[in-house]
């Protein structure tokens, strides 16, 4: 993983870590924070602990994303004071929009459309929400352009020996995140001689895969179904470590 | 009759509101907490149905997160998350959703972004998330919130989910298919929008509640229904399956 990161992750890009919940590459984002990349442009629509983290370390010049939150426990204090010191740009949608974005990249297309944003105020403030009209109905409908992925980073629960990744349960936007970017990085349970059925898993063939890693435990403090559950205290615990500039620093440090 | 909270009296008379409901769409905390106590009591065939992909979920206890390992692996079928939003969501598919708000105006609009100014924000929120879509193309939407003057506002600071817009037409106007919102649960009452004015005004008290209290807490001049009622109380049935729920 340390080569993958180092080879394929360059200071300046856009590289979306996904994860809704389940399997988020954790292990790969601490990465991305140990060896010190800069000015990313980070992409996720659920920016949680992992986010937070590489904001507060100093990561990210630019965030893209839908919610930001600490599921079930309140605020991600890097993210939240960063946003009110002005020191990170946002591009701030709804998931649906998220969604569509990563739909389009992965589909080869500038742009996805959506019936969404009508009324809101995010128009407003993001500049890749534009209004389009359908040329065959002329009903008004929302367009949001492709997400421009240099690097797409998931965890899954395994692959086999030619490099062929397996992932179920809740599997999110991971498929499209790493079909729609240019170079990509999956972090896996384990490698295995052969991959079986398992119930709603997505099989992402050997040759859109850029670099595959065996990293067990790569999503904890979240969960991989079969392998382990979310660590929920963890998630609690993180708020006050991160509540805490001090605390935050001394976290970081022992990283 | 037994003794109970505010908030029990809320997630109780949420829970009610699904009764009649094949499908439910659930955002996390009050909400997940009232669709949740209705799949236990009036409604067990009720569909929960999650952002991170898991419809029909059957979750043992309350999860803590939208993507919750139980929600998959109790679901009738998971979805990726691009197949929630645009087959599911956006055709019109999911008859209620259920939202909570940071903010909410007398029009139910509904905040969860910043409060203050959005490039200089006092307080930044988390944000959209599943909620504009949701409140745009789900059938109706119940919206569940403690009621206090600083979360129910003359104007939202940001409109993050349309409720009625500015008045009579205007969900016509943006092309939103869904009713919007018809109900707003709070632990003092229920406002629902005026036919005409598309206002919210309050039509019922919980028991112990006055009228008065319900104005005192909120931030416009809130109007009271011609015929103000009073919940029923909770059951003890009804609390009963709330706080094994909540303690599970």
């Amino acid at each position: 993983m340390t080569d993958a990161v180092a080879d394929l992750v360059r200071d300046g890009d856009t590289v979306a870590l996904e994860g809704f919940t389940h399997l988020i590459p954790v292990a790969a984002g601490q990465e991305l924070i140990r060896q010190r990349k800069r000015d990313l442009t980070l992409v996720r629509m659920t920016p949680d602990i992992v986010y937070d983290q590489l904001i507060g370390a100093g990561c990210a010049r630019k965030l893209i994303f839908s919610w930001g939150g600490n599921p079930g426990v309140g605020s991600l204090h890097r993210f939240r004071a960063a946003v009110q010191a002005g020191e990170l740009e946002i591009e701030e949608h709804s998931h649906a929009g998220m969604a569509n974005r990563y739909a389009a990249a992965a589909s080869g297309l500038p742009f996805a459309v959506l019936r969404g944003y009508n009324g809101t105020s995010l128009p407003d403030h993001t500049d890749t929400i534009k209004p389009i009209t359908c040329p065959f109905t002329g009903e008004q409908l929302t367009a949001v352009p492709a997400l421009d992925l240099d690097v797409g980073i998931i965890h899954a629960q395994r692959a086999d020996r030619q490099g062929n990744v397996q992932l179920w349960g809740q599997t999110g936007v991971q498929k499209e995140t790493v079909l729609g970017a240019r170079r990509s990085i999956v972090t896996v349970e384990e490698i295995v001689d052969e991959l079986d059925d398992k119930p709603y898993s997505v099989v992402l063939p050997r040759w859109v895969v850029t670099r595959v890693c065996e990293v067990p435990g790569g999503a904890k403090p979240s969960y991989a179904q079969d392998y382990y559950d979310r660590d929920n205290d963890a998630y609690k615990a993180w708020d006050a470590t991160s509540r805490d500039e001090a605390e935050f620093d001394k976290w970081l440090e022992a990283l | 009759m037994s003794s109970y909270e505010s908030d029990e009296m809320m997630s109780v008379e949420a829970a009610r509101q699904l009764r009649e409901v094949t499908a439910c769409f659930v955002g996390i905390g009050l909400p997940s907490t009232g669709a949740n106590l209705a799949r236990r009591t009036v409604n067990p065939d009720l569909v929960l149905v999650y952002e991170a992909g898991a419809i029909g979920a059957k979750p043992p206890r309350l999860p803590l997160s939208i993507g919750d390992g139980m929600l998959g692996e109790t679901a009738d079928y998971i979805a990726s998350v691009p197949e929630i939003f645009n087959y599911w969501v956006q055709p019109g598919r999911i008859e209620v959703g259920f939202l909570g708000a940071a903010q909410l105006d007398r029009f139910a609009n509904i905040n969860t972004t910043v409060v203050g100014d959005y490039a200089n924000p006092k307080v930044r929120l988390p944000g959209a998330g599943g909620a504009p879509e949701i409140a745009a193309s789900c059938g109706e939407v119940i919206v569940i919130v403690r009621q206090s003057p600083r979360a129910f506002v003359e104007r939202v600071d940001f409109i993050t989910s349309v409720g009625h817009g500015d008045g009579p037409g205007a969900r016509e106007r943006l092309g939103l298919r869904g009713k919007g919102p018809t109900k707003v649960i709070t632990d003092l009452g229920i406002l629902e929008p005026d036919p005409e004015s598309r206002e919210l005004v309050l039509t019922h008290v919980h028991p112990g509640v006055s009228a008065e209290q319900a104005q005192e807490a909120t931030g416009w001049d809130l109007k009271l229904a011609d015929e103000l009622k009073t919940t029923e109380p909770p059951t003890q049935e009804e609390l009963k399956a709330l706080r094994e729920l909540v303690a599970a």
